[in-house]
């Protein structure tokens, strides 16, 4: 199949989805017989308009077509600029390939540098998101059930103000602190517990204690606006029945907050596996995350098919993740971004 | 004289329910019309079909003898006041009664003229600057009555607006909509489903049910000469007496019921043979009086209510007799359990078609 | 110790640790933005100086992406806003069964890594724009924009969508009632109700583009913004100067943040004023109602 003449055909799919869509609405309300006045009358024309115009260009331009013609990137070869469009443009799984084995033909080797790196990052991303949800659980539920409202409003101001501080600062601030020469190793050889600096960054704690920093506000909000929503009723009434504190937690509250977990743990997933500037300025020389892999396919290998590939994969991880947090958690879409 | 709106057989169908079913009636000018019946009766969708925000499936509504048809709901010459009033909070009061006239070009000097006036009408001078969340329920009620008065509609359509209103205000503000209504010399189209307020305030009523007009007539005849059983059961409290005609003669019926043959008004035409239902009004129901209608019972419960003393009676076959005695026959009452000889008139009494 | 004092103790030692882990790095990072010292460090306090602030301005590189940032933020602003809030009132009129597709599009770009919006949006944009031979288009300003734009405008539609949730649409009909056009509704009743959730929206708008890196770093091609040039600075080695320039941009978006609260509350006491004359006018009704005519 020649890539080049099926390019057109494939960045026009979405759209002529999106009319198929229309079309099969308008039948649907055709033969149902509701009388409801059309969208321009119900709109006005230059509303209507702006919606259409708006959202088209939003969903096409913005959304769907990039991805797609990512994706369908990420099914070409690499060539000079003079062979696009020759006999040579077909697709190809050969991308894919070079993640898997390291090179294109030759499936006798996995690519361990690659392969470790995308499995150290979806692990090590799972981790974090398992340990910012233990963080930050008791301090949502103290916020949102058991602290007065006066207190509610200091500490909620106390997390909204460093929110602000970008990824890249965070990380900055965390190099400093964890640097050869930085207050940690200061303070830990001051006191004697350590007798030569530990390189914190070299060993990869940095990244780690990093990526955990970064994302901890987006696990405490949702948490938070989640258990506030249960009424303190309900806890007391467990509690006069007798039941263990732990119990309460266990059978009351997070079911209850289920919505405001799956999303809190799905955003810190899906920025930490995403995450470029924490890796990229803590992570030690010889730890390899998957999003500078991606980075480097386009930047230092100069090979865009085969990091659209790469960038595909990451992609499917965290759709998988998604649909994995709401098939456990049995909550639709809609529920779990509210 | 032509109707100042005519439904002229309107239905409404939304999907596979039909919400107003062949609904035709012409409402004079000037006039004080209201639709009365429980809530999914299909009134509101009436007045939503007469202001333009529901399409008809089939008939016409004209205004003015104008086809409303194909004519929206900004172009037509009705102001309607909803249920929870859909006051602007985004606005001031005087910006609120004056939006109507804004959106139609009116000068601002006036507009402002204007709802000087309509604030002055309401009781509300020297008000207009103020947010419509500083105002009280009767106060916003005002407001959204000169709200609707500004464009000068020539139908005023109301929906259920007393409803959020506390019991002492709402009976307050009946009179105060009459007394508008009276002042103003508008045709008012009232939804409501409290028989009290449709009695009090209207000229007629039609009392819906499932989207059908089931009686219009001013509330003296809705109210003493119901036409169906729906209408005698719904507007003000009624005993009903299952049975069967046995005889008809000079417009009236006697019916063969559990407590004996009793006779009543027969304004359906019922033939001997037919099942019916016969309906009397507690107040009509006597101990001790000497009517063409008399049957034993047993006092079972009362609730004493001031004026008046409610009296349950039971009687043959376990039926239950309402009576409510007034307080300057409260020598009437009769002891608890006691048995007593009840007595009603024929011509307070209704035979109906159950 | 009795039942009571260790929970609690246990819970103020948490609170503590908790804020020790957020605050603890940034004020590292501010006291160095503050020491002497050549390299960004605690101790030893070498003493105090604001030279590595005053140097800030006279840093070419980092002016330039500077004033990238805010042009950027500027303009996501005014695409992502109008976006966002179109997204979120066609959300309501999307037949029932579309509707979870459409929601799915719209959301997706929230749940999607920056990076990959960044690469995507490179990439689409260098085959659109050599296709149809617009390549002055592809420039990194735009492109970064538009990447941005994407999923900057999905958080604003969560906004407006929250919003409309509390819109009474019989504010809209009763506009239509009283003679308005549907445009005149938009404008005089939908717009004005949603004016705080468009504050915010553009608010958080612009924050979002100016914080950003992973998207940015792929869609700005050979420009820089701000952020990017602090990556780059970061990972070539950290100096106090970029501590102080964290330190400044800290201190803006607290202030922001400070400015925005301190205006919800005294729109908040505005509204608790009316409702007080409110009541106080309903008590002075029910009495009159009260009294015999």
């Amino acid at each position: 199949m020649n890539s080049a003449l099926l390019h057109p055909v494939v960045l026009l799919l979405p759209i002529a989805v999106i009319v198929a869509f229309w079309l099969i609405a308008a039948v649907e309300r055709r033969l149902r017989g509701t009388v409801q006045p059309g969208f321009f009358r119900r709109n006005g024309a230059a509303v209507g308009t702006y919606l259409i115009v708006a959202v088209g260009i939003w969903m096409l331009l913005l959304i769907l077509l990039p991805q797609v013609s990512m994706l369908e990137l990420s099914f070409r070869p690499k060539l000079p600029p003079v062979q696009m469009g020759g006999p040579r443009d077909m697709y190809t799984l050969a991308n894919y390939r070079y993640f898997l084995f390291g090179s294109p033909d030759d499936a006798s080797h996995w690519n361990v540098l690659h392969l470790r790196a995308f499995f150290l990052t979806i692990t090590v991303s799972i981790l974090v998101t398992g340990f910012d949800f233990l963080l930050c659980y008791p301090l949502a539920f103290h916020m949102a059930q058991t602290a007065r409202p006066g207190r509610v409003r200091l500490l909620l101001l106390a997390l909204i103000a460093p929110y602000w501080v970008n990824e890249v600062l965070r990380a900055f601030a965390l190099r400093i602190l964890f640097a050869g020469s930085g207050l940690l190793n200061t303070a830990l050889l001051g006191l004697g517990a350590i007798a030569q600096p530990v390189d914190f960054l070299g060993l990869n704690i940095g990244l780690y204690v990093g990526l955990s920093y970064a994302y901890l506000l987006l696990m405490i909000f949702p948490l938070y606006s989640a258990i506030e929503s249960l009424p303190h009723e309900q806890i007391e009434a467990a509690r006069d029945l007798g039941a263990p504190w732990w119990r309460i937690h266990r059978d009351i509250v997070v079911p209850f907050a289920k919505p405001g977990i799956a999303s809190g743990c799905t955003l810190v997933f899906m920025l930490s596996a995403g995450a470029l500037a924490t890796p990229l300025i803590l992570s030690g020389p010889r730890s390899l995350w998957f999003t500078p892999v991606v980075y480097d396919r386009f930047y230092q290998a100069f090979n865009w098919p085969q990091g659209a590939a790469y960038a595909f994969i990451l992609l499917l991880t965290c759709v998988a993740f998604v649909l994995m947090v709401l098939r456990l958690s049995r909550l639709s879409l809609g529920e779990m971004t509210r | 004289m032509t109707a100042a709106v005519e439904l002229d057989r309107v239905s409404v169908r939304f999907g596979d329910f039909t919400a107003v079913a062949d609904v035709g009636i012409d409402i004079e000018a000037g006039e004080f019309f209201s639709f009365l019946g429980p809530s999914g009766c299909g009134k509101t969708t009436i007045l939503r079909a007469i202001s333009g925000f529901v399409p008809l499936s089939t008939g016409a509504v004209r205004i003015g003898g104008r086809d409303m048809a194909g004519i929206g709901p900004n172009q037509r010459p009705t102001a309607l006041i909803f249920q929870s009033l859909a006051l602007f909070p985004m606005m001031t009061v005087a910006e609120n009664i004056g939006y109507g006239l804004r959106v139609r070009g009116v000068p601002r000097r006036t507009r402002a003229e204007r709802v000087a006036r309509l604030l002055a009408l309401i009781a509300l001078e020297g008000e207009g600057d103020k947010r419509v969340e500083a105002l009280s329920g009767g106060q916003r009620q005002r407001v959204a009555i000169a709200r609707a008065l500004a464009v000068e509609p020539q139908v005023l359509l109301l929906d259920e607006p007393l409803s959020a209103l506390d019991l002492k205000l709402r009976q307050h503000m009946r009179n105060e909509l009459r007394a508008i209504q009276r002042r103003v010399g508008l045709t008012f189209i009232y939804i409501t489903h409290d028989q009290g307020e449709a009695l009090t305030m209207s000229d007629r009523i039609a009392v819906m049910r499932a989207g059908r007009i089931e009686q219009v007539g001013d509330g003296r005849s809705i109210y003493e000469a119901p036409q169906t059983a729906f209408v005698a059961g719904f507007v003000g409290e009624s005993n009903a007496l299952r049975g069967d005609v046995v005889q008809t003669a000079d417009g009236e019926a006697l019916v063969e019921t559990p407590v004996g043959r009793l006779r009543g008004r027969n304004p359906r035409q019922l033939q001997a043979g037919d099942a019916a239902l016969l309906f009397v009004r507690p107040e009509f129901v006597q101990p001790g009086l000497s009517a063409d209608n008399e049957c034993d019972a047993e006092a079972a419960d009362f609730t004493y209510e001031g004026s008046i003393t409610h009296v349950t009676f039971r009687a043959a076959g376990g039926t239950k007799l309402l009576a409510q005695i007034g307080a300057a026959a409260r020598q009437a009452v009769p002891a608890p359990g006691a048995r007593v000889r009840l007595g009603f008139a024929a011509r307070d009494a209704v035979a109906l078609p159950p | 110790m009795n039942a009571v004092a260790l929970p609690r103790a246990l819970l103020a030692l948490y609170l503590a640790a908790f804020f020790l882990f957020l605050f603890g790095p940034l004020l590292v990072m501010a006291v160095t933005a503050f020491n002497i010292s050549a390299y960004p460090q605690v101790l030893p306090f070498a003493g105090f100086t604001l030279h590595w602030f005053a140097d800030l301005p006279r840093d070419d590189d980092l002016m330039l992406g500077l004033g990238n940032s805010l042009r950027i933020g500027a303009m996501v602003v005014v695409l992502s806003v109008p976006l966002g809030l179109a997204g979120a009132l066609l959300m309501h009129q999307v037949h029932a069964r579309a509707r979870a597709l459409y929601y799915l599009v719209t959301v997706s770009p929230v749940l999607t890594p920056g990076i990959i919006i960044g690469i995507a949006t490179v990439i689409f944009w260098r085959d659109l724009t050599g296709m149809t031979h617009t390549r002055f288009l592809y420039d990194g300003i735009l492109l970064t924009v538009l990447g941005q734009s994407s999923f900057i405008a999905a958080y604003c539609m969560l906004i407006f969508t929250a919003r409309l949730q509390r819109f009474d649409p019989a504010l809209a009909e009763a506009a239509l009632d009283l003679g308005a056009s549907r445009t005149q509704v938009f404008a005089h009743i939908l717009l004005p109700f949603l004016r705080p959730a468009v504050l915010s929206a553009a608010a958080l708008a612009f924050l979002s583009s100016f914080e950003n890196y992973n998207t940015t770093t792929f869609s700005i091609l050979a420009d820089k913004t701000l952020t990017t040039v602090l990556a780059g600075r970061v990972r070539q080695g950290t100096t106090p100067a970029l501590s102080a320039l964290a330190v400044a941009i800290v201190a803006v978006s607290v202030l922001g943040a400070v400015a925005y609260e301190v205006l919800r509350r005294h729109e908040e006491g505005r509204r608790a004023a009316a409702q007080r004359v409110a009541r106080e006018a309903e008590r002075q009704e029910m009495q009159s109602a009260a009294q015999p005519a």
